[in-house]
């Protein structure tokens, strides 16, 4: 089946072949991965979907691989919980939690992207993928280069945490430290992109890897009974994950997978530290004003979002709003989380809960209304952002009496 | 000759300023804009800028120095 046209300018609409580019050389606008919509509309149907595997890829004739999936072929299809605690704490009706804090096999939502990403860069002939991050990106582009025996290159600030260095040295990567300002490194790696002939999973693959994100939209529809909600809540950073869920519901309705009409409202969450999309929304404005990152949630602090503008448009076409988070809120959110459903997320998940609350709070949306938070980081990469916060409530020795004072004084705080 | 494609962000204060003009004249640089939106108190350009590599980095440096901010055309390319 020829699914593709090929890839589309989103500003001046001018086509291109489906190769490795990802801006419009015209406009210098971003490219967009164009279907064949009437021919997916004679193949695609929820029987279809449903036949598929317990992964992403059952949605695989609506994602921009036309081969063999190459790497990731268990990301995706993670729970979509009915959080009924946390909807109890909230004082609202109908929460659902929609769980990538365990996608496989990295951890995050972003195996999502890299799976496309890489499996596309596979069908392209390339033999080394690269990526420039912090976190959650690194972890899932190096992972999944180990599985495809791809070479990778992983570009990171010389000063980042042992501990994200480590979880993506893991996969054995070559991994270089650039050493300058953000903006220098940032700067170096476009170049790098440009210079290469590798695949740069969120440069050149841009427009094929976003597309990986559309699967989380996809599974939200599914796993509800192929309903759409009232509410979905996004954690953003550069934008791309909202706006793709949101295509991802137009997709549906379009090809008739969903025929009631739609009336979900998106929402972006974002920390009051690197708001500048929520900004946007709460200002009324079209113009994203870049800002130096300030956040404990570092998977979301992205200053200066390539698709701030896309995001911004969809929460406006869709009539969603958008909420900041202090860094005591997305603590308070992590631990909301966990203590009413036992799902340990990471800071970008604890922003989401944040924005659900004060969005529920301050009446934007209705408590009877039906409502998705968009989980989409791991606990325990962010161990950091708890420590000082948590610790064991009780000390002894091992003895039955020192138990026994020990419970009795708990119980003696607790009143 | 070099080239790179850089989207800057004016400032509200620089909105006035005649920046562009000044690339060219005092940097020697070729520039070609390729898409922009300059509102009354904020404005960004897509351009590409050409010339010798030493003429690139004293530009892109007096920009920041003025108080724009300079990206690469995807703008952050470092992900979290
Ligand atoms: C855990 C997590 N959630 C959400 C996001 C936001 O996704 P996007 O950049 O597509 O807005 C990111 C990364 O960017 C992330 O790492
Ligand atoms: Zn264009």
């Amino acid at each position: 089946m020829e699914k593709l046209n090929g890839l589309r300018c989103r500003e001046c609409g001018r086509r291109y072949p489906a190769t490795p580019v990802h801006v419009c050389e015209f406009c210098f606008g971003p490219l967009e991965v164009d279907y064949r919509y009437d021919t997916l509309k004679t193949v695609v149907t929820r029987a279809s979907i449903a036949a598929g595997p317990p992964s992403m890829w059952r949605y695989k004739d609506l994602l921009p691989v036309e081969g063999d999936v190459a790497v990731g072929h268990h990301v995706g299809f993670t729970p979509l919980i009915r959080a009924q605690n946390l909807a109890d704490e909230l004082g609202c009706r109908e929460v659902w939690v929609k769980n990538d804090s365990v996608c496989h096999p990295s951890w995050s939502f972003k195996d999502r992207v890299v799976s496309v990403a890489v499996t596309k860069a596979r069908e392209f002939g390339y033999d080394t993928v690269a990526c420039a991050s912090t976190g959650n990106l690194a972890n899932s582009v190096a992972a999944h280069a180990a599985e495809g025996r791809l070479k990778s290159y992983i570009f990171i600030p010389a000063d980042l945490e042992q501990g994200k260095v480590l979880a993506t040295l893991v996969y054995n990567p070559t991994l270089v430290a650039v050493h300058g300002t953000y903006d220098e490194v940032n700067r170096l790696c476009s170049e790098i992109a440009d210079k290469y002939r590798w695949a740069f999973v969120n440069v050149n693959f841009r427009p094929y890897y976003s597309e990986g994100s559309k699967s989380y939209g996809f599974e939200i529809v599914e796993q509800l009974g192929w309903r759409t909600p009232g509410h979905i809540i996004v954690p953003c950073a550069g934008g791309s994950l909202i706006t793709k869920i949101w295509k991802a519901i137009k997709e549906f309705k379009a090809l008739g997978l969903i025929t009631e009409p739609v009336t979900t409202k998106m929402h972006a969450a974002q920390a009051a530290g690197c708001g500048p999309i929520v900004t946007m929304i709460r200002n009324d404005t079209d113009v994203l004003v870049p800002v130096r990152p300030n956040t404990i949630a570092k998977s979301l602090a992205i200053g200066n979002p390539a698709d701030g503008y896309y995001a911004y448009r969809t929460v406006k076409e869709s009539g969603g709003f958008g909420a900041h988070a202090t860094d005591e809120e997305i603590v308070e959110g992590m631990l909301l989380l966990a203590r009413t459903e036992g799902i340990f997320t990471e800071t970008a998940g604890g922003v989401t809960v944040a924005a659900a609350k004060k969005l529920i709070e301050t009446g934007v949306i209705q408590r009877t209304d039906s409502i998705v938070i968009c989980i989409t980081g791991n606990g325990l990469k962010t161990p950091d952002a708890l420590y000082d916060r948590l610790e064991a409530h009780v000390k002894i020795k091992p003895s039955l009496s020192a138990f026994d004072r020990a419970l009795a004084d708990l119980k003696s705080h607790a009143t | 000759m070099p080239r790179i494609r850089v989207r800057l962000t004016f400032p509200p204060e620089l909105i006035q300023e005649p920046i562009v003009y000044r690339l060219v004249k005092d940097f020697d640089l070729v520039i070609n804009i390729r898409r922009a939106d300059v509102k009354a108190d904020y404005g960004w350009i897509a351009l590409e800028l050409e010339g010798d590599e030493g003429a690139l980095e004293r530009g892109v440096r007096w920009l920041k120095g003025k108080g724009v901010q300079v990206d690469p055309i995807e703008r952050d390319v470092i992900v979290p």
